[in-house]
């Protein structure tokens, strides 16, 4: 199929997008990497719609320490987040998460903004925010706001963000000695979105769990750490899975294999975090 | 003049050498022509309103808002195009009671498969084709589908074609010595239930057909992405009401068919209807969600087994009771009851035994019709029979090698008629299993895995002989009635300066059929193989032939060029005799060179001999026959089909925790009868390993009750990818066919028909001492963890 699609601008400043998306009257939508977009409007799943293009804008670019956090500019590629020393050093967890999203050549193009923007629930960099407890900055014409990260993600491709909202970064807490940062999936073939993912980061709080591929967004894994975090045996964090997670059967699998995996992945995750 | 291939010092030595193909660069540099880089003046492009319901009553179609549309020239009901094109029906004369309904371009009243097409818009680009399509309103009315194949043919279950009586299209018992009895008194019976999912072929390049009807010569000319030109040649003219020579089909560089192009598609055939009605170039090309949907299926097969061996582990008989939906209608002209009866045929192939009942039962229901693609049958023929073989070996406590040992047809028992009544002219299946054994060391990978499994690891060694059918003679569709070709023909033309032209009848899929032709003919004439250019894929310009199919090219369009190869050579030679006034046969062309036989002193080069044969011809003696354009053509006589063999190996690794299979590493030894290119042979064979293992593990096209197609994108459809693929190691036994010189039998499906069986022996080697045993296909995570029992049901 053809694409149908009213129109496309590339934004010059961020102000020039907030003016476009006013003009466009909710009619638009945000372009940057365009990776899981071009798919569905090639599929006429989404139409009609001006296409702004953020592509170009400096403000969203950088991966920079900024007030004792890690900033991630929103246009950030999944190849830069996988090779960035600071990204490394202060949140490994996304530098092991980034190889596991699709292919290279996705990879290349693809940005963190568009993948939190898209909300899909089988997607790595969703989980991770919410493992990291991480803050997505977003912006309007008007206005600025800070989201946590298990706030941000509400259902299938639905956020937070409201009409007129930009992403413009995520400010991820650093990495003090000694934690430990895991992720882990299972996927049938290399770069496939996950059957069930886990992303699961340990710290002098406690740990926390985020499942990906087993609802209709990433979910924390509640029951499982409160039990983990209150000196809890492993099998009781993974009898409480049963009560955290409530998959659904679809083509690739059924909601009891789901639950296995998830079973299997947290005994793995957790035995990573003791051996790594 | 024979040629001893096996003489790697002999001149020309081309047969049997790695030559780079002639295409390689123009495609790597993005320089080749596919339909859709074809445009025409005044072409428009076509797309199609597809059923969304699997089984409906096509009340009324409104086109008026869509032929209002911007840039639509064009909007065609099936009514409308059943005024200018004939319906079809799919059934061959020698399967005994196939029945099929007629089968319309567009459908006329009713929609059987979800995807089926109900209108057609034609505009000047497709975007505003498309726009157009979704203004169409259908009104429908849902009927009950058709979809388990096991309840089709239930009195409760709805007839799908009235006129037929009921949903059984073909059925095939065949029973040769006495199964029942030997069944009933063995010593040793295994039994099992196999299943194989339905799946497609996936095309790189889909579906594409550019037809150009011209008013003013009535000429139809199709460019299409086909593996048989000159089939739809017969197609198109029967079906438009054109005479066979007013149609001409040019196929261009194609990427990819594995059999998903040589059938007749509906959709392909309204495009040529839609383009002779306006009398202007209509382009199609199939998108990749159409493709899931409309191309067509194959491997829908449910198989029951039983195996009787005496106790010495020697198979005493063979019972398969095979069950397979087609879909809505046979698929023209090559039928879909093709894959049930090469079951009946192949079962047990490989293995020496006598008593044999196999009956297959085809049954139409509302899913995407299914036909034939690469390796026909054999992957189910082979599961099953190998399947059986290792559960036999695991009941009589035999090492998977040693009770194929004692059960292959020993390599001197040829000539040998299977119980299927299969012919075979000479494999070597011992041979085979030997070079085998020792390529994977065998005893080596065995102690290993033992030595895993002490620390939980779950490794699996599976094995499987396999058969293939090749070089088919008319007994696969000429006789049935069928106007498609068994004979290939070659034209080999030298021009002025030496160089050589080869025109074939078989044709390039991307497979390397042009390297091939160009080898043969290099060496027959005598010329370096850079001098020889290749033509494939046009009926007006190439000798007559049947394209590609049943992996024939080699074997069947490669002894045609040598035979014509070595006609121009004596043409030639006839000439150089008289230019230097010495008997032709002390003379030879070695490297575009006249040369002393013998001695290979040059004498003088070919372009001194096309200069004189076109430019003086008149210093030659009168009567001289100077004819540098020879065509030969080949059908194979002794045999209806050149059957090849092999055996596979598969080495996997499955995680008990989450069933997940790791390929480790995958050996073939395949009998293709000569090599001529041993690295597009090797190729040939691991792109089929890798789509047999796309069966075995990841692809199925899953439906749910209401005939919904579920999965009809990349994401959801799985096909195999190069980072699970194993190392896949080739070797080859070579036991020439002696039905022609060159003794080159087919390659192209070997790997496929071998690698879902040999994947499937070793995950249930792997899983065994879990109690785990898995023969549904695909042998997804899921489905091996609950064979061992690791889930609950």
């Amino acid at each position: 199929m053809k694409a149908s699609v009213a129109g496309y601008a590339r934004a010059q400043s961020l102000g020039h997008a907030f003016d476009l998306l006013q003009s466009a009257q909710g009619e638009a939508v945000v372009i940057a990497g365009g990776q899981s977009l071009v798919a569905s409007l090639n599929l006429r799943l989404s139409e009609e719609a001006l296409l702004v293009d953020i592509r170009h804008l400096p403000e969203l670019r950088g991966v920079v320490l900024h007030e004792g956090v890690l900033r991630l500019g929103a246009l950030t590629r999944h190849a830069e987040l996988a090779q960035a020393p600071l990204v490394a050093e202060h949140a490994p967890l996304l530098t092991q998460a980034a190889p596991l999203i699709a292919h290279a050549a996705i990879r290349s193009r693809g940005t963190l903004g568009g993948s939190l923007a898209n909300a899909d629930p089988a997607a790595e960099l969703p989980a991770c925010m919410i493992a990291l407890a991480a803050e997505i900055l977003v912006r309007s014409a008007g206005n600025e706001r800070r989201i946590p990260a298990d706030a941000f993600f509400e259902g299938l491709f639905t956020t937070a963000l409201e009409e007129g909202e930009i992403i413009v970064a995520v400010d991820i807490p650093l990495k003090a000695a000694g934690d430990r940062h895991v992720i882990r999936e299972l996927t049938r073939r290399s770069g496939d979105y996950a059957i069930v993912g886990l992303a699961g980061v340990k710290s002098v709080d406690g740990v926390r769990l985020a499942y990906f591929g087993v609802s209709d967004k990433p979910v924390l894994a509640a029951g499982a750490m409160t039990i983990l975090n209150s000196g809890g045996s492993i099998e009781d964090a993974v009898s409480a899975l049963q009560d955290d997670l409530d998959p659904e059967s679809d083509p690739h699998a059924s909601a009891e294999y789901r639950r296995h995996l998830a079973a299997v992945l947290l005994r793995r995750v957790l035995a990573d975090m003791t051996n790594s | 003049m024979s040629i001893r291939f096996d003489n790697p010092d002999r001149p020309n030595s081309y047969i049997g050498r790695t030559v780079p193909r002639p295409n390689a660069r123009r495609l790597v540099e993005g320089r080749g022509r596919y339909v859709d880089d074809i445009v025409l003046p005044r072409m428009l492009h076509a797309v199609f309103l597809r059923s969304p319901y699997a089984h409906a009553r096509i009340q009324s179609i409104n086109t008026e808002a869509a032929r209002a549309a911007h840039g639509v020239r064009g909007v065609f009901t099936g009514a409308d195009l059943a005024e200018h094109c004939t319906p079809w029906v799919a059934v061959l004369a020698h399967l005994k009671g196939l029945k099929s309904a007629p089968q319309h371009p567009i459908a006329v009243d009713r929609a059987t498969w979800t995807g089926e097409a109900v209108a057609a818009v034609v505009a000047d680009t497709r975007a505003q084709a498309e726009e157009a399509a979704a203004l169409i309103e259908v009104d429908y009315e849902p009927l009950q589908p058709v979809t388990d194949m096991r309840t089709a043919l239930d009195p409760e279950t709805p007839v799908l074609h009235p006129d037929l009586g009921d949903n059984l299209t073909f059925q095939r018992e065949h029973v040769s010595g006495d199964p029942a009895e030997v069944m009933r008194t063995a010593p040793v019976i295994v039994e099992s239930r196999f299943k194989t999912g339905r799946h497609t072929g996936v095309c790189v390049e889909p579906r594409s057909i550019l037809a150009d009807y011209n008013r003013s010569e009535k000429q139809l000319t199709v460019y299409h992405s086909t593996q048989a030109p000159h089939m739809m040649q017969v197609v198109f003219a029967e079906h438009l009401g054109l005479p066979e020579g007013a149609v001409r089909v040019i196929c261009g560089d194609v990427g990819g068919s594995f059999g998903i192009k040589v059938h007749v598609y509906p959709d392909e055939v309204a495009t040529a209807t839609i383009s002779k009605i306006l009398g202007r170039p209509v382009k199609f090309i199939a998108d990749r969600l159409e493709s899931f949907a409309t191309d067509i299926h194959a491997r829908d097969h449910e198989i029951d087994a039983r195996m009787a061996l005496d106790e010495d582990g020697r198979i005493l008989a063979l019972d398969i009771e095979d069950l397979t939906g087609i879909g809505p209608y046979s698929v023209y002209p090559r039928t879909s009851a093709i894959e049930g009866n090469q079951v009946v045929n192949l079962c047990g192939g490989p293995y020496d035994f006598a008593n044999y009942r196999a009956r297959t039962t085809v049954v139409l229901q509302n899913k995407s019709p299914t036909c034939q693609y690469r390796a026909v049958g054999h992957p189910i023929a082979a599961a099953v029979t190998e399947g059986m073989v290792d559960l036999a070996a695991e009941k009589l406590g035999l090492d998977p090698i040693e009770i194929r040992r004692r059960n292959l047809i020993a390599d001197d028992a040829y000539p040998y008629t299977s119980p299927a009544n299969m012919r075979f002219e000479g494999l070597s299946h011992h041979k085979s299993l030997n070079k085998l054994v020792e390529m994977m060391d065998y005893p080596a990978l065995r102690a290993e895995q033992a030595a895993l499994r002490e620390n939980g690891v779950y490794r699996g060694i599976g094995i499987a002989s396999f058969i293939e059918l090749t070089n088919p003679s008319p007994f696969m569709y000429g006789i049935g009635g069928a106007r498609i070709s068994a004979q290939d023909g070659c034209t080999v033309r030298m021009d002025p300066d030496g160089s050589v032209v080869a025109m074939s009848g078989v044709t390039e899929q991307g497979q390397g059929t042009e390297a091939m032709l160009a080898q043969v003919t290099a060496e027959a004439v005598g010329v370096p193989v850079q001098r020889v250019r290749v033509i494939t894929g046009d009926t007006q310009t190439t000798p007559y032939g049947g394209g590609t199919w049943a992996s024939r090219g080699a074997g069947i369009g490669g002894e045609a060029a040598l035979q014509a190869g070595r006609a121009l050579r004596e043409n030639i030679l006839a000439v150089a005799g008289a230019m230097l006034q010495c008997a032709p046969e002390t003379l030879d062309i070695v490297e575009g060179n006249i040369v002393d036989l013998g001695t290979d002193t040059e004498r003088m080069p070919l372009s001194e001999l096309g200069r004189v044969v076109y430019f003086r011809g008149d210093t030659l003696p009168k009567g001289l026959p100077r004819e540098l354009v020879v065509t030969r053509h080949y059908i194979t006589s002794d045999y209806p089909f050149a059957f090849t063999n092999g055996i596979q190996a598969s080495y996997v690794e499955v995680d008990p925790e989450t069933g997940f299979v790791k390929l480790l590493k995958h050996w073939c030894v395949e009998d293709c009868g000569r090599v001529i290119n041993p690295q597009l042979v090797d190729e040939q064979i691991r792109g089929g390993i890798v789509q047999g293992i796309g069966g075995a593990l990841y692809e199925e096209s899953l439906y749910d009750t209401e005939g919904q197609l579920l999965n009809a994108n990349m994401a959801d459809y799985l096909v195999p990818m190069a980072s699970e693929m194993p190392d896949m190691i080739i070797g080859h036994v070579e036991t020439p066919t002696r039905e022609s010189e060159l003794g080159a039998k087919g390659a192209g499906e070997a790997g496929t028909a071998g690698a879902p069986a040999a994947v499937m022996n070793a995950i249930n080697d792997a899983i065994r001492p879990l109690g785990g045993r898995v023969t549904s296909m695909p042998m997804t995570p899921e489905r091996i963890l609950r064979s061992i029992h690791h889930l609950p049901e």
